[in-house]
């Protein structure tokens, strides 16, 4: 396979940032010749999705097709022929962990996630948003990585603390990783979910959140402030760690940690224009690229170049 | 007739007993909604989820999709209002078999309008992999976990607690998508729902007196709807259909049915009686079934409006009907 790394050479650091790079540089061009995208999302989440499927997430081989399949239906009792987007996570097995995804419009990030870690092909991200395709722009249990939907922000977190204590219930070993966006603190539901938690003692839920301080509206600090973070999710019962979302060793420290009876939170604080600078000119509206001008494009496609002769 | 004291009660430990799979989620209603035995019988069955209906309904998903079938148990009011988005998405849309199990539905709560599901019904009737259920009395309510159960999908059911009359038989359950038919004629089509059955029987044979010849049909499934079944009904009837429940008129038994006939181009009038759009209040079962019309007398009325006729009724006429346990013909028809 293209992207796999050769153990004997490379340390998982050195093939998380791979990962992270062919983030950032898969939507950047996909950005660039749709003139649109969740560019920002990329900057801000490569390192911490990069980490969780390299190096934090014990999953087995995909059970997808590299190419994704087309639409099968709605889920119901008339549709036998509905599929998971979980299968790209691997298959379900007591030992082996499972991914919540909860901020559904990062569905991009995640798509190119799994072309760089080789669960999906190349072709599957040029499928994004095309009609009949199941690599939606905000992707549902079909899409491709993708287990619940959650387009509806904030009931990924409820959804995978059922999983975890269906698991407890059953004594599986393995855990469930849960990745959110920090504008879903705003929603009650969270912390009604952290609660519930703390109370159950569900210590095989680890949350990644990529804090980048931004939502669809601006700056969280103008929209709606949900600091300090840290101090309020100790005060539901939860074990925090607060880290560069940038820094692979430091994001994944905290998953190597034996669980202690709390479910764990880490916090990873994140620039959404990491790795293209360019993108700072925008603050504060992050929350979707699209160029205003030809010039404008040009300038990223530039950017692009320089990207790709970095790889 | 018969009184069961908290059917739900004991019936649910019985139940579950041989399925391990089955567990309850209660959010702070756990005595309201009689699963406080089941919590003592099973604690490791059981589990609090506190005032937080968006987060259980995530969490029986959660538990749903590992095999388990968790049994919702709120109010039915809490069930559909606050923690509609996550009953639609968490639940709904992937299809999993979880059981929402309303307790006092519409004006059987005195708890007032924030406490009364007066549009359960019409909300959740919209959403598509929904199974829609309503017990009208305590075999009913004993017979609907097997309904439920048999269902490959998300299930609400509208259930009755306390002092629950034995309308039906014990050895006649509810079955899915078939209505009883409890009096046959050829004048109107009656058909009811939940504790509105009662109320009807009560006129109903008051009015069979009469000389008004009904037909009359308890609906438990309300979706999947039998239409064909009501449409049979209907056709035979002179006058037209009435239909009467405890729910807002507006998309609920009168909904179901008017869709019906328009769809079949049977022509035939229709009287809903139920909550006229409107809200209700806090007060006694007995008082709201009056003041908002969906008692026994407003059958009556119903019945004047469509036949012509002034019937002459009274309250005392109408509270001198004794009610026996009414054996359905159902099953005779299914046959």
């Amino acid at each position: 396979m293209m992207n796999e790394p050769t153990l004997e050479t490379r340390t998982w650091q050195d093939e998380t940032r791979r990962v992270a790079h062919g983030i950032r540089r898969r939507v950047l061009e996909h950005t660039i010749d749709n003139n649109g995208g969740y560019l920002t999302q990329a900057c801000s989440a490569a390192e911490t999705l990069a980490t969780l499927y390299v190096r934090v997430m014990n999953l087995g081989p995909s059970e997808a097709p590299l190419v994704p399949e087309p639409f099968p239906g709605v889920p119901g009792p008339r549709n036998p022929h509905y599929f998971t987007g979980a299968r790209y996570n691997g298959p379900q097995a007591p030992h082996l962990d499972r991914l919540i995804f909860s901020p559904a419009h990062y569905a991009l990030v995640l798509y190119a996630t799994l072309v760089e870690v080789g669960r999906m092909a190349p072709e599957g991200l040029a499928q994004f948003n095309q009609d009949g395709s199941t690599v939606e722009m905000i992707g549902a249990e079909h899409s491709p990585g993708m287990e619940t939907t959650t387009g509806s922000l904030a009931q990924a977190l409820s959804q995978a603390g059922g999983i975890a204590l269906a698991r407890k219930l059953r004594g599986d070993s393995g855990r469930v990783w849960v990745y959110m966006s920090d504008g879903e603190f705003q929603e009650g539901q969270t912390w009604e979910a952290f609660q519930a938690l703390a109370h159950y003692r569900l210590d095989n839920v680890g949350i990644y959140v990529d804090v980048n301080a931004h939502q669809c509206d601006g700056l969280m600090t103008d929209v709606m402030n949900i600091e300090p973070l840290k101090e309020k999710l100790e005060a539901f019962g939860a074990r925090v760690f607060q880290v560069d979302g940038h820094d692979v060793e430091a994001l994944a420290a905290p998953a190597e940690l034996a669980p202690d009876g709390r479910p764990l939170v880490v916090l990873a604080y994140t620039q959404p224009w990491y790795g293209l600078e360019l993108l700072k000119e925008r603050e504060p509206k992050m929350h979707y690229v699209r160029f205003k001008s030809e010039a404008e494009r040009d300038r990223y496609r530039e950017a692009l170049e320089r990207m790709t002769s970095e790889n | 007739m018969e009184i069961v004291s908290r059917p739900h009660a004991r019936n649910l430990i019985e139940w579950a007993k041989d399925k391990p799979e089955v567990v309850v989620l209660s959010a702070d209603l756990t005595g309201s909604c009689e699963v406080d035995d089941f919590r003592d019988t099973y604690p490791d069955r059981f589990f609090s989820m506190g005032m937080a209906e968006q987060n259980m309904m995530g969490f029986a998903a959660g538990l749903a999709r590992e095999g388990y079938t968790p049994f919702i148990h709120t109010f039915a009011v809490f069930i559909y209002r606050r923690p509609y988005d996550q009953v639609a998405m968490s639940i709904a849309y992937p299809n999993l078999r979880v059981r929402l199990m309303g307790f006092l539905p519409g004006i059987t709560t005195p708890g007032g309008v924030t406490h009364q599901a007066i549009e359960d019904i019409a909300v959740l009737r919209a959403l598509p992999n929904m199974t829609i259920l309503e017990c009208g009395d305590a075999t009913e309510v004993e017979s609907v976990l097997d309904v439920a159960q048999a269902v490959d999908g998300p299930v609400y059911v509208r259930v009755l607690r306390g002092q629950v009359p034995r309308l039906f038989p014990k050895s006649e359950p509810m079955r899915k998508g078939l209505a009883r038919v409890l009096r046959r004629g050829t004048d109107l089509t009656v058909l009811s729902t939940g504790i509105c059955t009662e109320e009807a029987l009560r006129a109903t044979a008051a009015l069979a007196y009469r000389g008004v010849s009904i037909r009359h049909l308890h609906v438990s499934t309300l979706k999947p709807f039998n239409a064909a079944e009501a449409l049979d009904a209907i056709a035979g009837s002179r006058y037209g259909v009435i239909t009467m429940e405890n729910h807002s008129i507006i998309g609920g038994l009168g909904t179901i049915v008017a869709e019906t006939l328009a769809e079949a181009g049977l022509g035939k009038k229709l009287v809903r009686i139920g909550l006229n759009d409107t809200f209700a209040h806090g007060a006694s079962r007995p008082y709201l079934m009056k003041k908002y019309g969906l008692d026994a007398m407003a059958l009556v009325r119903a019945v004047e409006r469509l036949t012509g006729e002034r019937l002459d009724l009274t309250e005392d006429d109408l509270a001198e009907v004794r009610l026996d346990s009414v054996h359905s013909d159902a099953k005779v028809e299914a046959l």
